[in-house]
């Protein structure tokens, strides 16, 4: 295979990056009670400053993982999940920042999850790994956090389920963070959005491969079940808009025309059986599930007699709320009453709203006025000469 | 030059809640903060000015105002501002009454169209007034609701609205003997500090 030159790879860009990854010695105690051997592989952008005042976590939402920016290899044709926005003169800029992205507990990119092994058994956890809640995250990571000898994050930002984790970071450690960027996000899911979820996790467990979460002991996965769960998933992240434009009601096979029988097939069909084919390729369905529950059961103000005000009460850093037109998965009303409960608490918030056609998946995308927006945000971070 | 900023901001109390709404590039937003140590909101639709403000350390939130302020609670602020943007929204009367329950006080500036220069752009050369200050054409102007001095105290009285404060500026200076004797005729821009 020919190796794409070093030279090739774009002058913004981190590079290639090469993933880390830490054991910690102790067992975690988790929200649910149970104790959890943990690993956590991650990936560093950037240098940690002198004053150590310069440190920014990446938290991924659903499906994502630690490669976030640059290259695995020279070979590599695509970057990290959110290489247009990280690195150096990219709006999270790795001349000033040192980023640290990884992989959340539960994952299948690394990190312990349901695919690791379970020590007391000597097989792969499946169902039986732990439930997890987003604080059970917001833990570790500040776990890595102590590891790496970072004392408070001169930003925690993340979009979807990882704006989630940034402000549960607000509530959980708020002393340790200066700034919170939550991009497409929400205090918690609508029931619509839960609705969603749970035909995702019908579509995983009722396929005959589940075997009650223990595939893997089967030598099989529930592929079919994971490709219709990111398929479902998929046409809720973008618009009615951006789905019209990209494939409207064009056909890749068959036809209308009379006296022809032959199979039709829309090119939204093929499109969509291509996503989840590959998402089973590469993804994990118990850690899907066990994500989605999370993602779920995340409600911010809960423990707060339900009054998000009082949730962010106890933070003393500064936010930044960003949200997209057509988002109707986490659609600018959730994002509107983030901003508003900070205002009514009286911490410091700039809220944007940027007009894109892209719904939920916008967070990911590059467009101009987002790329503005938070590359002034990140300016606005104060870290020193 | 003095401007209305510079006089609006002597009425605003050291660390209190403002919301300044149409804050633009977020100028007084910047000076109150620093200045006054407030917690101040400030309210903007453009982005440009949105980003301005952001890179200005200073808190924006992107909101229309001709949708109301229905996200924020009744006498949840000191002071709710608005520096010449009163002519520019789609229903100023639903504004004055929202930033009067919102704010226990409320400071508003605006063109006096009534201002002599007006009249005579007008009233001689039969045209839509063009300058410096108001330097739009009549088609492509955010300002879409004029009133003068006169206008506004009869609104004010119609509404029961309590005037606490009256200041007007003309060429730069504040309360001149003239425009302070005529204020109709006479001034620029009026600076209302209001209440119910």
């Amino acid at each position: 295979m020919p190796l794409r030159p070093f030279a090739a790879l774009p002058q913004d860009s981190v590079g290639i990056v090469i993933p880390q990854q830490i054991d910690f010695p102790e067992p975690v105690l988790l929200s649910s009670g149970r104790a959890l051997p943990v690993r956590i592989v991650y990936e560093t952008y950037g240098t940690l400053n002198a004053a150590r005042n310069n440190a920014v976590l990446i938290c991924h939402a659903l499906s994502g993982h630690h490669h976030a920016a640059g290259y695995h290899s020279a070979s590599d044709d695509k970057p990290g999940w959110w290489d247009t926005y990280i690195g150096p003169g990219k709006p999270i800029d790795t001349n000033r920042f040192f980023v640290v992205s990884l992989n959340n507990i539960g994952g299948c990119n690394g990190s312990t999850g349901p695919a690791s092994i379970n020590p007391e058994t000597g097989k792969a956890w499946g169902p039986d790994f732990p439930k997890l809640r987003v604080r059970d995250w917001v833990k570790t990571q500040a776990m890595l956090m102590d590891a790496l000898g970072i004392g408070v994050w001169a930003a925690v930002i993340g979009g979807s389920l990882g704006g989630m984790q940034a402000m549960r970071w607000c509530v959980d450690y708020p002393d340790r963070l200066r700034h919170c960027v939550a991009i497409a996000s929400a205090m918690k899911l609508s029931a619509q959005n839960i609705a969603f979820n749970e035909i995702a996790r019908q579509a995983i467990t009722s396929d005959p491969d589940f075997h009650d979460g223990r595939y893997l002991d089967h030598n099989t996965s529930p592929r079919k079940g994971l490709a219709i769960a990111r398929m479902v998933g998929h046409v809720t992240y973008l618009s009615s808009d951006a789905m019209g434009q990209k494939f409207g009601r064009d056909l890749r096979s068959g036809t209308f025309e009379p006296g022809n029988d032959a199979k039709v097939e829309f090119q939204v069909g093929s499109y969509l059986r291509y996503q989840g084919e590959s998402f089973s390729d590469r993804f994990d369905a118990n850690t899907y599930l066990l994500m989605t529950q999370a993602l779920d059961y995340f409600d911010l103000a809960r423990e707060f007699n339900d009054n998000p005000a009082s949730a962010f009460a106890k933070t003393s850093s500064r936010f930044m709320v960003i949200s997209f037109t057509t988002d109707w998965r986490f659609s600018p009303e959730r994002s509107r009453e983030i901003a508003n409960a900070l205002i009514r608490a009286g911490k410091s918030v700039s809220y944007a709203e940027i007009d894109s056609e892209y719904g939920h998946d916008a967070f990911l995308i590059p467009i101009e006025r987002y790329q503005k927006v938070l590359s002034a945000y990140m300016r606005s971070i104060d870290i020193g000469a | 030059m003095r401007n209305d900023l510079d006089i609006l901001q002597q009425w605003i109390k050291p660390e209190s809640r403002v919301l300044d709404l149409g804050c633009g590039s977020g100028e007084l937003l910047e000076r109150m903060t620093r200045e006054k140590k407030v917690t101040a909101y400030g309210i903007e639709i453009d982005p440009e000015n949105i980003t301005r403000c952001v890179e200005k350390r200073v808190n924006v939130i992107e909101q229309d105002l001709d949708e109301g302020l229905k996200n924020f609670d009744d006498g949840s602020f000191d002071t709710v501002v608005m520096s010449q943007t009163l002519q520019a929204v789609r229903y100023p009367h639903l504004v004055l009454d929202e930033m009067l329950r919102v704010g226990r006080e409320c400071v508003v500036s605006f063109p006096n169209f009534g201002y002599w220069r007006c009249r005579v752009y007008l009233g001689m050369r039969g045209h839509m007034p063009v300058s410096k200050f108001l330097p739009y054409t009549w088609y492509d102007t955010p300002n879409i609701h004029f009133c003068t001095i006169d206008d506004f105290e009869d609104f004010c009285r119609e509404k029961n609205i309590r005037i606490i404060n009256r200041r007007y500026v003309t060429a730069g200076r504040d309360d001149d003997v003239l425009s302070v004797r005529w204020p109709n005729m006479l001034a620029e821009m009026a600076i209302y500090r209001l209440t119910r």
